[in-house]
């Protein structure tokens, strides 16, 4: 075993990662030691990464110890580079993490300079170019053969052509420099894509009341509303990230099943949304920023009043549904579109009615044919003892919930078979013999046995699974 | 008193222009297809106003159902939505809604939009703002047993917002007792032998509806009827021989120019 990782004591104590952990012990008797967990350092890094979220949407991890933030653009926001340094610095200090921030041009040399600069230099290329021949982050054979060819510092590979640097130590020893270097263009790949829009309120003072942050929203969803109308374009989509002066966030989402940009609405739904939250939200010391995006959108033509005045019927319902989904639960309102397969409980697909915006036909019944399937269908079934003939009679009377129920008229069987082929475990199933019955009162069941007597079961089951009207 | 003469008159002028804004239209009636319960209803079911379906017995709720789902057809007629509001607690009772079951009484399933709630208040809040949405042609609320939130304040306020908009609110109880509210007509739905078919199979769907109370209207009437999934209307039984229509609460002998009605 061999230590991953040493913290700064350590380190100063002669300690270094790849030790034996036997030797460090000999070195150190009392040394504390965790197990090593990468993945749990995956999650914190991710943390981390959501707290960068703060200064640029584009953030992208650089396991396992790094983020790469471009923050083209955003650095004017926190009075430049050096600001956003010292303020990232500071809320760093304040979560207890010890960081080493660098700007640089790529994120390349960003990496680089974050991870193995030890001297201050007058600009960047100085800087990078006394940087050692590790910094281009290459497989440990290709450092070790251009030490022992004397290239100590990524200078000296600067000095060289490419050419033969190439033929000798691999193309992408060439290609990874001219990207540190700036000489090749390069960008960071995102963790979560960006936004189609963004719109950001910063607070000098952190703001600390929940009226606040909703005035807050219907502001900048009008501004969203705004810029969608530029477009000709409406959003299904709207996230906003309150983000804590104590680098926590709290994320608000809402969703609409028809493209919308009207900010009353988006006003509404968010009012409902924090009105539904399972527990409230807390501002604690006062959220300082507060960031709108418009994940996806769709197009969407103005709109027209009426002639006469008054306000449209249309869309109504999906504004309903979208208001009684965001206060609710999407999930609790569903549509359904129907599915080839004949097992009864899955007859029907059932999805939230936002994303199922337009009805689908069914199949329709037969003509003159009584009702074949319950309208109540209980899932799972509910065991019943019966009285039948055995092997494959009707049944003659049942006891359902403590009640004997006496048949007076059946139908059936109706044989539906597993299937097969979709089953995972190689068996076949069992064959189901469903029965239509109607009781003395006149009341309709749908029941089965479950198996066929002797080549499936040796005692099939009988079970209730539906209720007709 | 001149004063107060001038305020009596300034309210008379704003009683008027409110009375004035009333829907001065007849409410739309839909005929149910069977003649004497229309000629009961004075012509049809009223659209646009609260209605409540009770299930005699527990046993009895898939054919209370099955009747607030008949009704919906033929309110609807092909046209809008209908939402469907249930609590959680009756879903696992109950059984769930099946698709293809109301495919085959004939109503369209694409229609439906099933809301599955977590308690009573919330599925009465929910209809609440869903009887108002003029898109939707009927809302039904499932709510087992005597739940404290449904009071005569709840059932006034679904029935004023459903003439407002037009919207029908069929309010089916299960297991539940009749109490007093504020519903056009009341109905109490229990299932009914049917007439059966070849080789003594179930045949079409069999009701005894009872209407215990209209408004302004006669109650306490009771009649077999059944479903024509083919046509969509309700109908008298075919065998006539198996169908009394029973005079319920009173004696058969007092006519329909004496109406008794049920009060509460």
């Amino acid at each position: 075993m061999r230590l991953a990782a040493v913290d700064a004591a350590a380190q100063a104590l002669g300690l270094a990662p790849g030790l034996a952990l036997a030797d460090a012990r000999a070195r150190l008797p009392d040394l504390v030691v965790v197990d090593h967990d990468p993945e749990a350092d995956l999650r914190l890094l991710e943390r981390i990464a959501d707290i960068c979220d703060r200064y640029t949407p584009m953030v992208a991890l650089d396991p396992p110890d790094g983020l790469v933030l471009d923050i083209s653009g955003c650095a004017h926001l926190f009075g430049g580079e050096a600001g956003l340094i010292a303020d990232w610095e500071a809320l760093a200090a304040h979560l207890g993490l010890r960081v080493r921030p660098a700007p640089a041009a790529t994120p390349e040399a960003a990496q680089a300079l974050a991870r193995f600069q030890t001297v201050p230099a007058p600009d960047e290329q100085a800087a990078l170019r006394r940087l050692p021949v590790a910094a281009l982050r290459l497989s440990g054979e290709t450092v070790l053969a251009l030490r022992r060819a004397g290239l100590k510092t990524i200078g000296d590979l600067a000095a060289r052509a490419s050419a033969p640097l190439s033929a000798r130590f691999g193309e992408k020893t060439t290609a990874t420099l001219a990207r540190l270097l700036g000489m090749r263009d390069s960008r960071i790949v995102p963790r979560r894509p960006l936004p189609a829009l963004i719109v950001e309120r910063r607070f000098a003072e952190p703001i600390a009341r929940v009226e606040q942050v909703l005035t807050c929203l219907d502001d900048m969803s009008a501004e969203a509303g705004r810029a969608l109308e530029a477009r000709e374009a409406g959003g299904r989509r709207f996230a906003a990230r309150l983000f804590r002066s104590d680098g926590a966030w709290r994320d608000l989402r809402v969703e609409t099943g028809l493209p919308t940009r009207d900010p009353t609405v988006l006003a509404r739904l968010f009012r409902e949304r924090i009105e539904a939250l399972a527990d409230p939200l807390d501002p604690g010391f006062g959220f300082d920023l507060i960031r709108f995006a418009v994940p996806v959108i769709e197009p969407l033509a103005p709109s027209q009043l009426r002639l006469e005045g008054g306000a449209l019927a249309e869309g109504e319902l999906a504004a309903l549904l979208d208001r009684l989904g965001t206060r609710l639960g999407r999930g609790r309102f569903r549509r359904f579109r129907p599915r080839d397969t004949h097992v009864p409980e899955q007859a029907a697909l059932a999805l939230p009615a936002v994303i199922a915006a337009a009805p689908v036909a069914w199949p329709r019944p037969k003509a003159g044919e009584p009702p074949l399937r319950p309208l109540h269908l209980f899932d799972p079934p509910q065991s019943i003892e019966v009285m039948a003939e055995v092997p494959d009679g009707p049944p003659h009377r049942f006891r359902w919930r403590r009640a004997m129920h006496e048949v007076t008229r059946y139908e059936g069987p109706e044989r539906l078979a597993a299937e097969w082929w979709r089953r995972d475990d190689g068996t076949p199933g069992l064959t189901r013999d469903y029965y239509r019955v109607e009781d003395v009162r006149g009341r309709r069941f749908w029941i089965f046995r479950h198996g066929l007597y002797g080549s499936e079961a040796e005692h099939p089951g009988w079970y209730m699974h539906g209720l007709f009207a | 008193m001149r004063e107060s003469l001038q305020t009596l008159s300034a309210l008379r002028r704003t009683i008027a222009r409110i009375e004035s804004q009333r829907p001065a239209e007849a409410p739309r009636l839909v005929a149910l297809g069977h003649a004497r319960i229309d000629a009961a209803l004075g012509g049809g079911l009223m659209a646009g106003r609260l209605h409540e379906i009770f299930a005699g017995e527990a046993a009895d709720a898939s054919s209370a159902a099955g009747f607030a789902l008949m009704l919906a057809t033929r309110l609807m007629q092909g046209k809008g939505a209908i939402l469907w509001l249930r609590a959680e607690e009756g879903e696992a009772r109950g059984g769930r809604l099946h698709m293809p079951g109301l495919a085959e009484l004939g109503f369209d399933p694409g229609a439906l939009i099933l809301g599955v709630l977590p308690d009573t208040l919330a599925l009465l809040r929910a209809a609440a703002e869903a009887v108002r949405c003029r898109e939707i042609g009927v809302v039904v609320l499932e709510i087992g047993r005597k739940p404290r939130a449904l009071d005569l304040t709840a059932s006034r306020r679904l029935a004023v917002a459903a003439e407002k908009s037009g919207v029908t609110a069929l309010l089916l109880r299960t297991e539940a007792e009749p109490a007093p509210s504020a519903a056009q007509t009341r109905w109490a739905i229990a299932a009914a032998p049917s007439v059966p078919l070849e080789a003594n199979a179930p045949g079409l769907t069999m009701l005894e509806a009872a209407l215990l109370r209209q408004r302004a209207g006669i109650g306490g009437l009771r009649w077999r009827v059944e479903w024509d999934r083919d046509r969509l209307c309700f109908r008298e039984p075919v065998l006539s021989g198996l169908v009394v229509p029973l005079p319920a609460g009173r004696p058969a002998a007092a006519g329909a120019g004496q109406p008794l009605r049920r009060t509460g």
